[in-house]
């Protein structure tokens, strides 16, 4: 039989494993669903990089201000004239740090890795419900990159008013240089970047209630699932928002319109806006901006969820409230953004109402954090490094999430709004957890992403390093932030009222400066694993789920044969009438077995 | 461009040595386990160093408490709907110290105490709806007592009124600076514009109505001159971009918004001059100027003037990020007795006197 011959039977089938696959086709274009999963993950560790380098050099313009280093010189270049630090260039990299850390890491990075890997893995399907709009949410995610990037050098520098860009200072050039070509170009790689969120949230959401194999009942559902299935639905519901918040931005910005502009008098003129308010903005903005929080978290704690479950090789305690609290986080993170403008000048009675809905939040939050501290208690625990870095997310979770307390209490926030008492807070519960996150899910999943281990010594290594530094970087934060220290300034150098806090600010630079390089360990072991680690069993954790069914080498349509049918839920981890620790869940049920859990 | 090169390679090979040297390390270990899959080493390795890290925690939030919680922001107000504040964070505070102290060592102990071997089977329990319920109604009972206690404060505090015969004064941002402005005798702010604002000859920097008859007897100063004990009624405008008028002795902050005016309404308790002799200001001034004399040291060493000696006063600060110079927008406010500030008053020139 000829080969074209052979080509031409193959044309029925829609699985495709038979096709001859180009370069090109197989790793640039790919609409394989693992191979998306990993570009993902490979563009969002190289933002991740940019994003950590960033908030090292401003660490230490905030440690030894207005000091010149050579660093400074190679890698800021202009923004540094002779090594030191511009004060609107600090202003551009807080920025960009914190819009490529939550955006392009913890959104991207988190949600596309994972989302992508795991939903048809775990789920018992061959495929995204789309592989082309999957790879087109990609490129839109890579395109959106490439342009922020860019912006940072463009004539007057990045965009330079926060990663929350309020106008009028996102809106005037005038007010500060960041605002102009670079704001401009923020804008439109976060227009993408948003198409390209959406995109990929609605094959999520397509792919979880449509493509489950036969028997994976929305209950037996493994929490991961649970986690990215909600968190596609917030982005859904918020992306949006955000998107038509840019666009009249744009548009008071290039078109003349007063949307968020009125009565401005900038360098001795004044322009024509009239009638709009910023306020307007800081509403659209925190409609996406607070849900946001939990699209970066809600992935981490259901990453979370599976890892303890399997290393504690115990069923996750309590699946069913783990599953309402998910739910409720995310109805009520839609209705709390209030509480980033309490001093913002909108009305009081307004204040008090999202007082209520924040401090409510803390509920399902504690129910989670209970249960997994339950899942430990008499457990089996497999101290793998992403069972380390998981253990590490619920510790950090209870500490950044407890001070909301206080954030989310409107007569509180008066005298803590916008101090390093934010930044701590907010760092800890969803930066460092949600970066824990990826991490344990990095370490877990390799085997299935490489079909290799990372070498564990230097997991350890890397977890035990950074879970001290980012202690030591934002513990010491709360303090300062109670001090009265504003976030955001260039150096407190000003206000001889700070100078009792700068050798708090010298310490915490220098945990930031050890933890920032020792991420270079897991840097090494990442790409070095690639090639030099150690062949990957099947099943190396001993996992329920159903993606350790799969051969290790990667094909297309993820398994040769029939997809497997799920008998139970992913957690009959050491159940009794069982010689093996773990129950796959395409095991069927015993004669007279039952499911436990209700 | 060479040495680049030379550095890179040579990270290089330190790169594939560190590799070389973990896989021996790897083959080393007990019966070449090289699955890298947590053994019973692992686990008891790192249980103990759970422990170590809950220790650890302990010692980094005792050390902070200690070297850093001596805050003069929690305790001393200079305002009177300070302490209400300052007790509702305190309450919260404490709440989240004990709930973090026993939190975290549950976690970490049990990280601990059920670190994996081989052989032992966990315990396959699932549910249990009591224990769910309590952990539960706990946080909602205590969440429900800090919400009332919060929204009571928070209702009293934001309810700008003109009872008890407030003076009025503008808090008037722009980059990078402040200007007050009080409302005068008649204690009516005139009407003003950024679209009347004349940087000329005569200039009108605030953007008043020259026509207005309230706007006559306005004072526009660079220091914010407070008598103690009379309520502050404060409006706030910017001419530009988003400022924030955060004055921490006195518990407030409101957001400065061009194309608005805002509000916030306080009462000032403590003067200047008393607030210097607070135990705990004494300590901060004498931390700082410490550090500022050790500091003034190197200055002189090289060449340049000494720091001057630090002295506690109030402030305006900006905290709303507003541009380049952000770090650096300030106000020095000064409370004193009824008649220190009369007397300051009198010497000011009212705006239509300028004129």
């Amino acid at each position: 039989m000829s080969a074209t011959a052979v080509h031409a039977g193959d044309h029925g089938h829609d699985h495709g494993h038979h096709h001859k696959e180009t370069f090109i086709t197989k790793y640039i274009f790919s609409q394989d669903h693992k191979m998306i999963a990993k570009q993902y993950l490979i563009t969002g560790t190289i933002m991740g990089v940019i994003g950590i380098m960033m908030s090292i050099f401003f660490r230490m313009q905030i440690a030894w201000p207005k000091e010149s280093f050579t660093i400074f010189e190679i890698f800021l270049g202009n923004w540094a004239p002779d090594g030191v630090m511009t004060a609107d260039k600090y202003l551009a990299l807080v920025t960009i740090h914190g819009t490529i850390m939550v955006f392009f890491v913890l959104t991207a990075g988190l949600s596309g890795t994972f989302s992508n890997l795991l939903i048809p893995l775990q789920i018992g399907a061959r495929d995204m419900a789309s592989g082309f709009l999957n790879m087109v949410s990609y490129w839109l995610f890579f395109i959106s990159s490439v342009i922020m990037v860019i912006s940072l050098f463009v004539e007057g520098g990045a965009a330079s008013s926060g990663w929350t860009i309020y106008p009028p200072l996102s809106a005037l050039p005038e007010a500060i240089p960041g605002s102009g070509l670079g704001m401009t170009l923020w804008l439109v790689s976060m227009a993408i970047f948003i198409a390209s969120s959406l995109l990929g949230s609605l094959n999520y959401i397509v792919t979880v209630i449509n493509l489950r194999t036969k028997g994976m009942s929305m209950t037996r559902l493994p929490l991961t699932i649970w986690a990215f299935f909600v968190t596609a639905i917030i982005g859904v519901v918020s992306f949006p928002v955000l998107l038509s918040a840019a666009l009249l931005l744009i548009f008071d910005r290039s078109f003349g319109t007063s949307f968020y502009l009125s009565d401005i008098f900038i360098q001795g003129e004044v322009l024509h806006y009239q009638g709009g308010s910023p306020v307007l903005f800081e509403h659209l903005f925190w409609f996406l901006g607070h849900p946001e929080v939990y699209i970066v978290l809600l992935p981490a704690l259901g990453i979370t969820s599976e890892i303890i479950a399997t290393n504690s090789r115990k069923p996750i305690f309590g699946y069913r409230a783990m599953v309402a609290s998910i739910l409720a986080i995310a109805f009520l993170s839609t209705i709390v953004w209030g509480h980033h403008m309490f001093v913002s000048g909108m009305n009081p009675f307004l204040g008090s109402v999202f007082t209520f809905t924040t401090l409510l939040i803390a509920i399902p939050s504690a129910v989670k954090a209970f249960n997994y501290i339950t899942t430990l208690w008499k457990g089996n625990l497999q101290m793998n490094p992403a069972m380390l870095f998981s253990i590490g997310l619920v510790s950090t979770f209870i500490t950044g999430g407890l001070t909301g307390i206080i954030l989310g209490d409107s007569t509180l926030d008066i005298n803590v709004h916008d101090t390093y008492f934010v930044v701590a807070h907010f760092h800890l519960v969803m930066g460092i957890s949600a970066l824990y996150g990826m991490f344990a899910g990095v370490y877990h999943w390799y085997p299935k992403m490489f079909g290799r281990m990372m070498n564990k010594n230097l997991g350890y290594v890397h977890f035990w390093v950074t879970a001290i530094c980012a202690y030591g970087v934002f513990f010491p934060m709360h303090f300062i932030g109670l001090a009265g220290l504003p976030r955001r300034y260039y150096t407190n150098s000003e206000f001889p009222l700070f100078d009792d806090l700068a050798n708090v600010n010298v310490v915490i630079t220098m945990f930031a400066i050890v933890g920032g390089a020792f991420q270079l360990v897991f840097l090494y072991n990442f790409f070095g694993s690639m090639f030099f680690g150690k062949k990957a069993p099947q099943n190396p954790w001993r996992s329920n789920t159903l993606e350790w069914t799969t051969p290790v080498e990667h094909i297309h349509g993820n398994w040769p044969g029939e997809i497997p049918h799920v008998h139970r839920w992913a957690y009959d981890y050491s159940k009794p009438g069982h010689d093996e620790d773990f129950v796959p869940q395409n095991v069927p049920m015993k004669d007279g077995e039952e499911e436990m859990h209700h | 461009m060479t040495t680049g090169l030379l550095t890179f390679i040579v990270l290089i090979l330190i790169a594939i040595a560190i590799w070389q040297l973990t896989k021996i390390f790897d083959l080393s270990q007990a019966k070449a386990d090289n699955s890298q899959v947590a053994n019973d080493k692992d686990n008891n390795i790192n249980g103990y160093l759970m422990m170590g890290f809950l220790m650890f925690i302990y010692v980094i939030t005792i050390i902070s408490f200690v070297k850093w919680g001596d805050l003069p922001l929690i305790g001393i107000s200079a305002s009177e709907h300070g302490p209400q504040i300052d007790t509702l964070m305190i309450i919260s505070l404490v709440l989240i110290f004990f709930v973090q102290t026993v939190t975290q060592a549950l976690l970490h102990y049990f990280a601990f105490k059920y670190r994996g071997k081989e052989g032992r089977k966990a315990l396959y329990y699932a549910d249990n709806d009591k224990l769910e319920f309590i952990w539960t109604i706990i946080p909602v009972i205590t969440l429900a007592g800090l919400i009332l206690y919060g929204l009571f404060t928070w209702n009293e505090i934001m309810d700008v009124n003109m009872d008890d015969d407030p003076i009025v004064i503008e808090l008037y941002a722009q980059q990078f600076n402040w200007k007050a402005r009080y409302a005068g005798e008649d204690n009516v702010l005139g009407k003003a514009n950024v679209r009347l604002i004349d940087l000329g000859d005569n200039p009108n920097i605030l953007g008043l109505d020259r026509e207005d008859k309230y706007a006559q007897d306005d004072v526009i100063t660079q220091e914010l001159h407070l008598p103690v004990g009379r309520k502050v009624v404060f409006k706030m405008r910017s001419q530009d971009v988003l400022h924030s008028a955060y004055m921490p002795h006195f518990r407030m902050q409101m957001n400065c918004v061009p194309g608005m005016i805002t509000e916030f309404a306080m009462t000032p308790t403590v003067t200047t001059e008393e607030m210097r002799e607070e135990p705990k200001i004494i300590d901060k001034v004498k931390r700082i100027n410490d550090l500022r004399a050790e500091k003034s040291k190197a200055l002189i060493a090289d060449g340049q003037d000494a720091l001057e000696p630090y002295e506690f006063d109030y402030l305006l600060l900006c905290n709303k990020i507003c541009g380049e110079s952000h770090y650096n927008m300030q106000m020095k406010v000064i409370v004193e007795s009824k008649e220190d500030y009369e007397k300051w008053m009198a010497e000011q020139e009212t705006f239509g006197k300028k004129k």
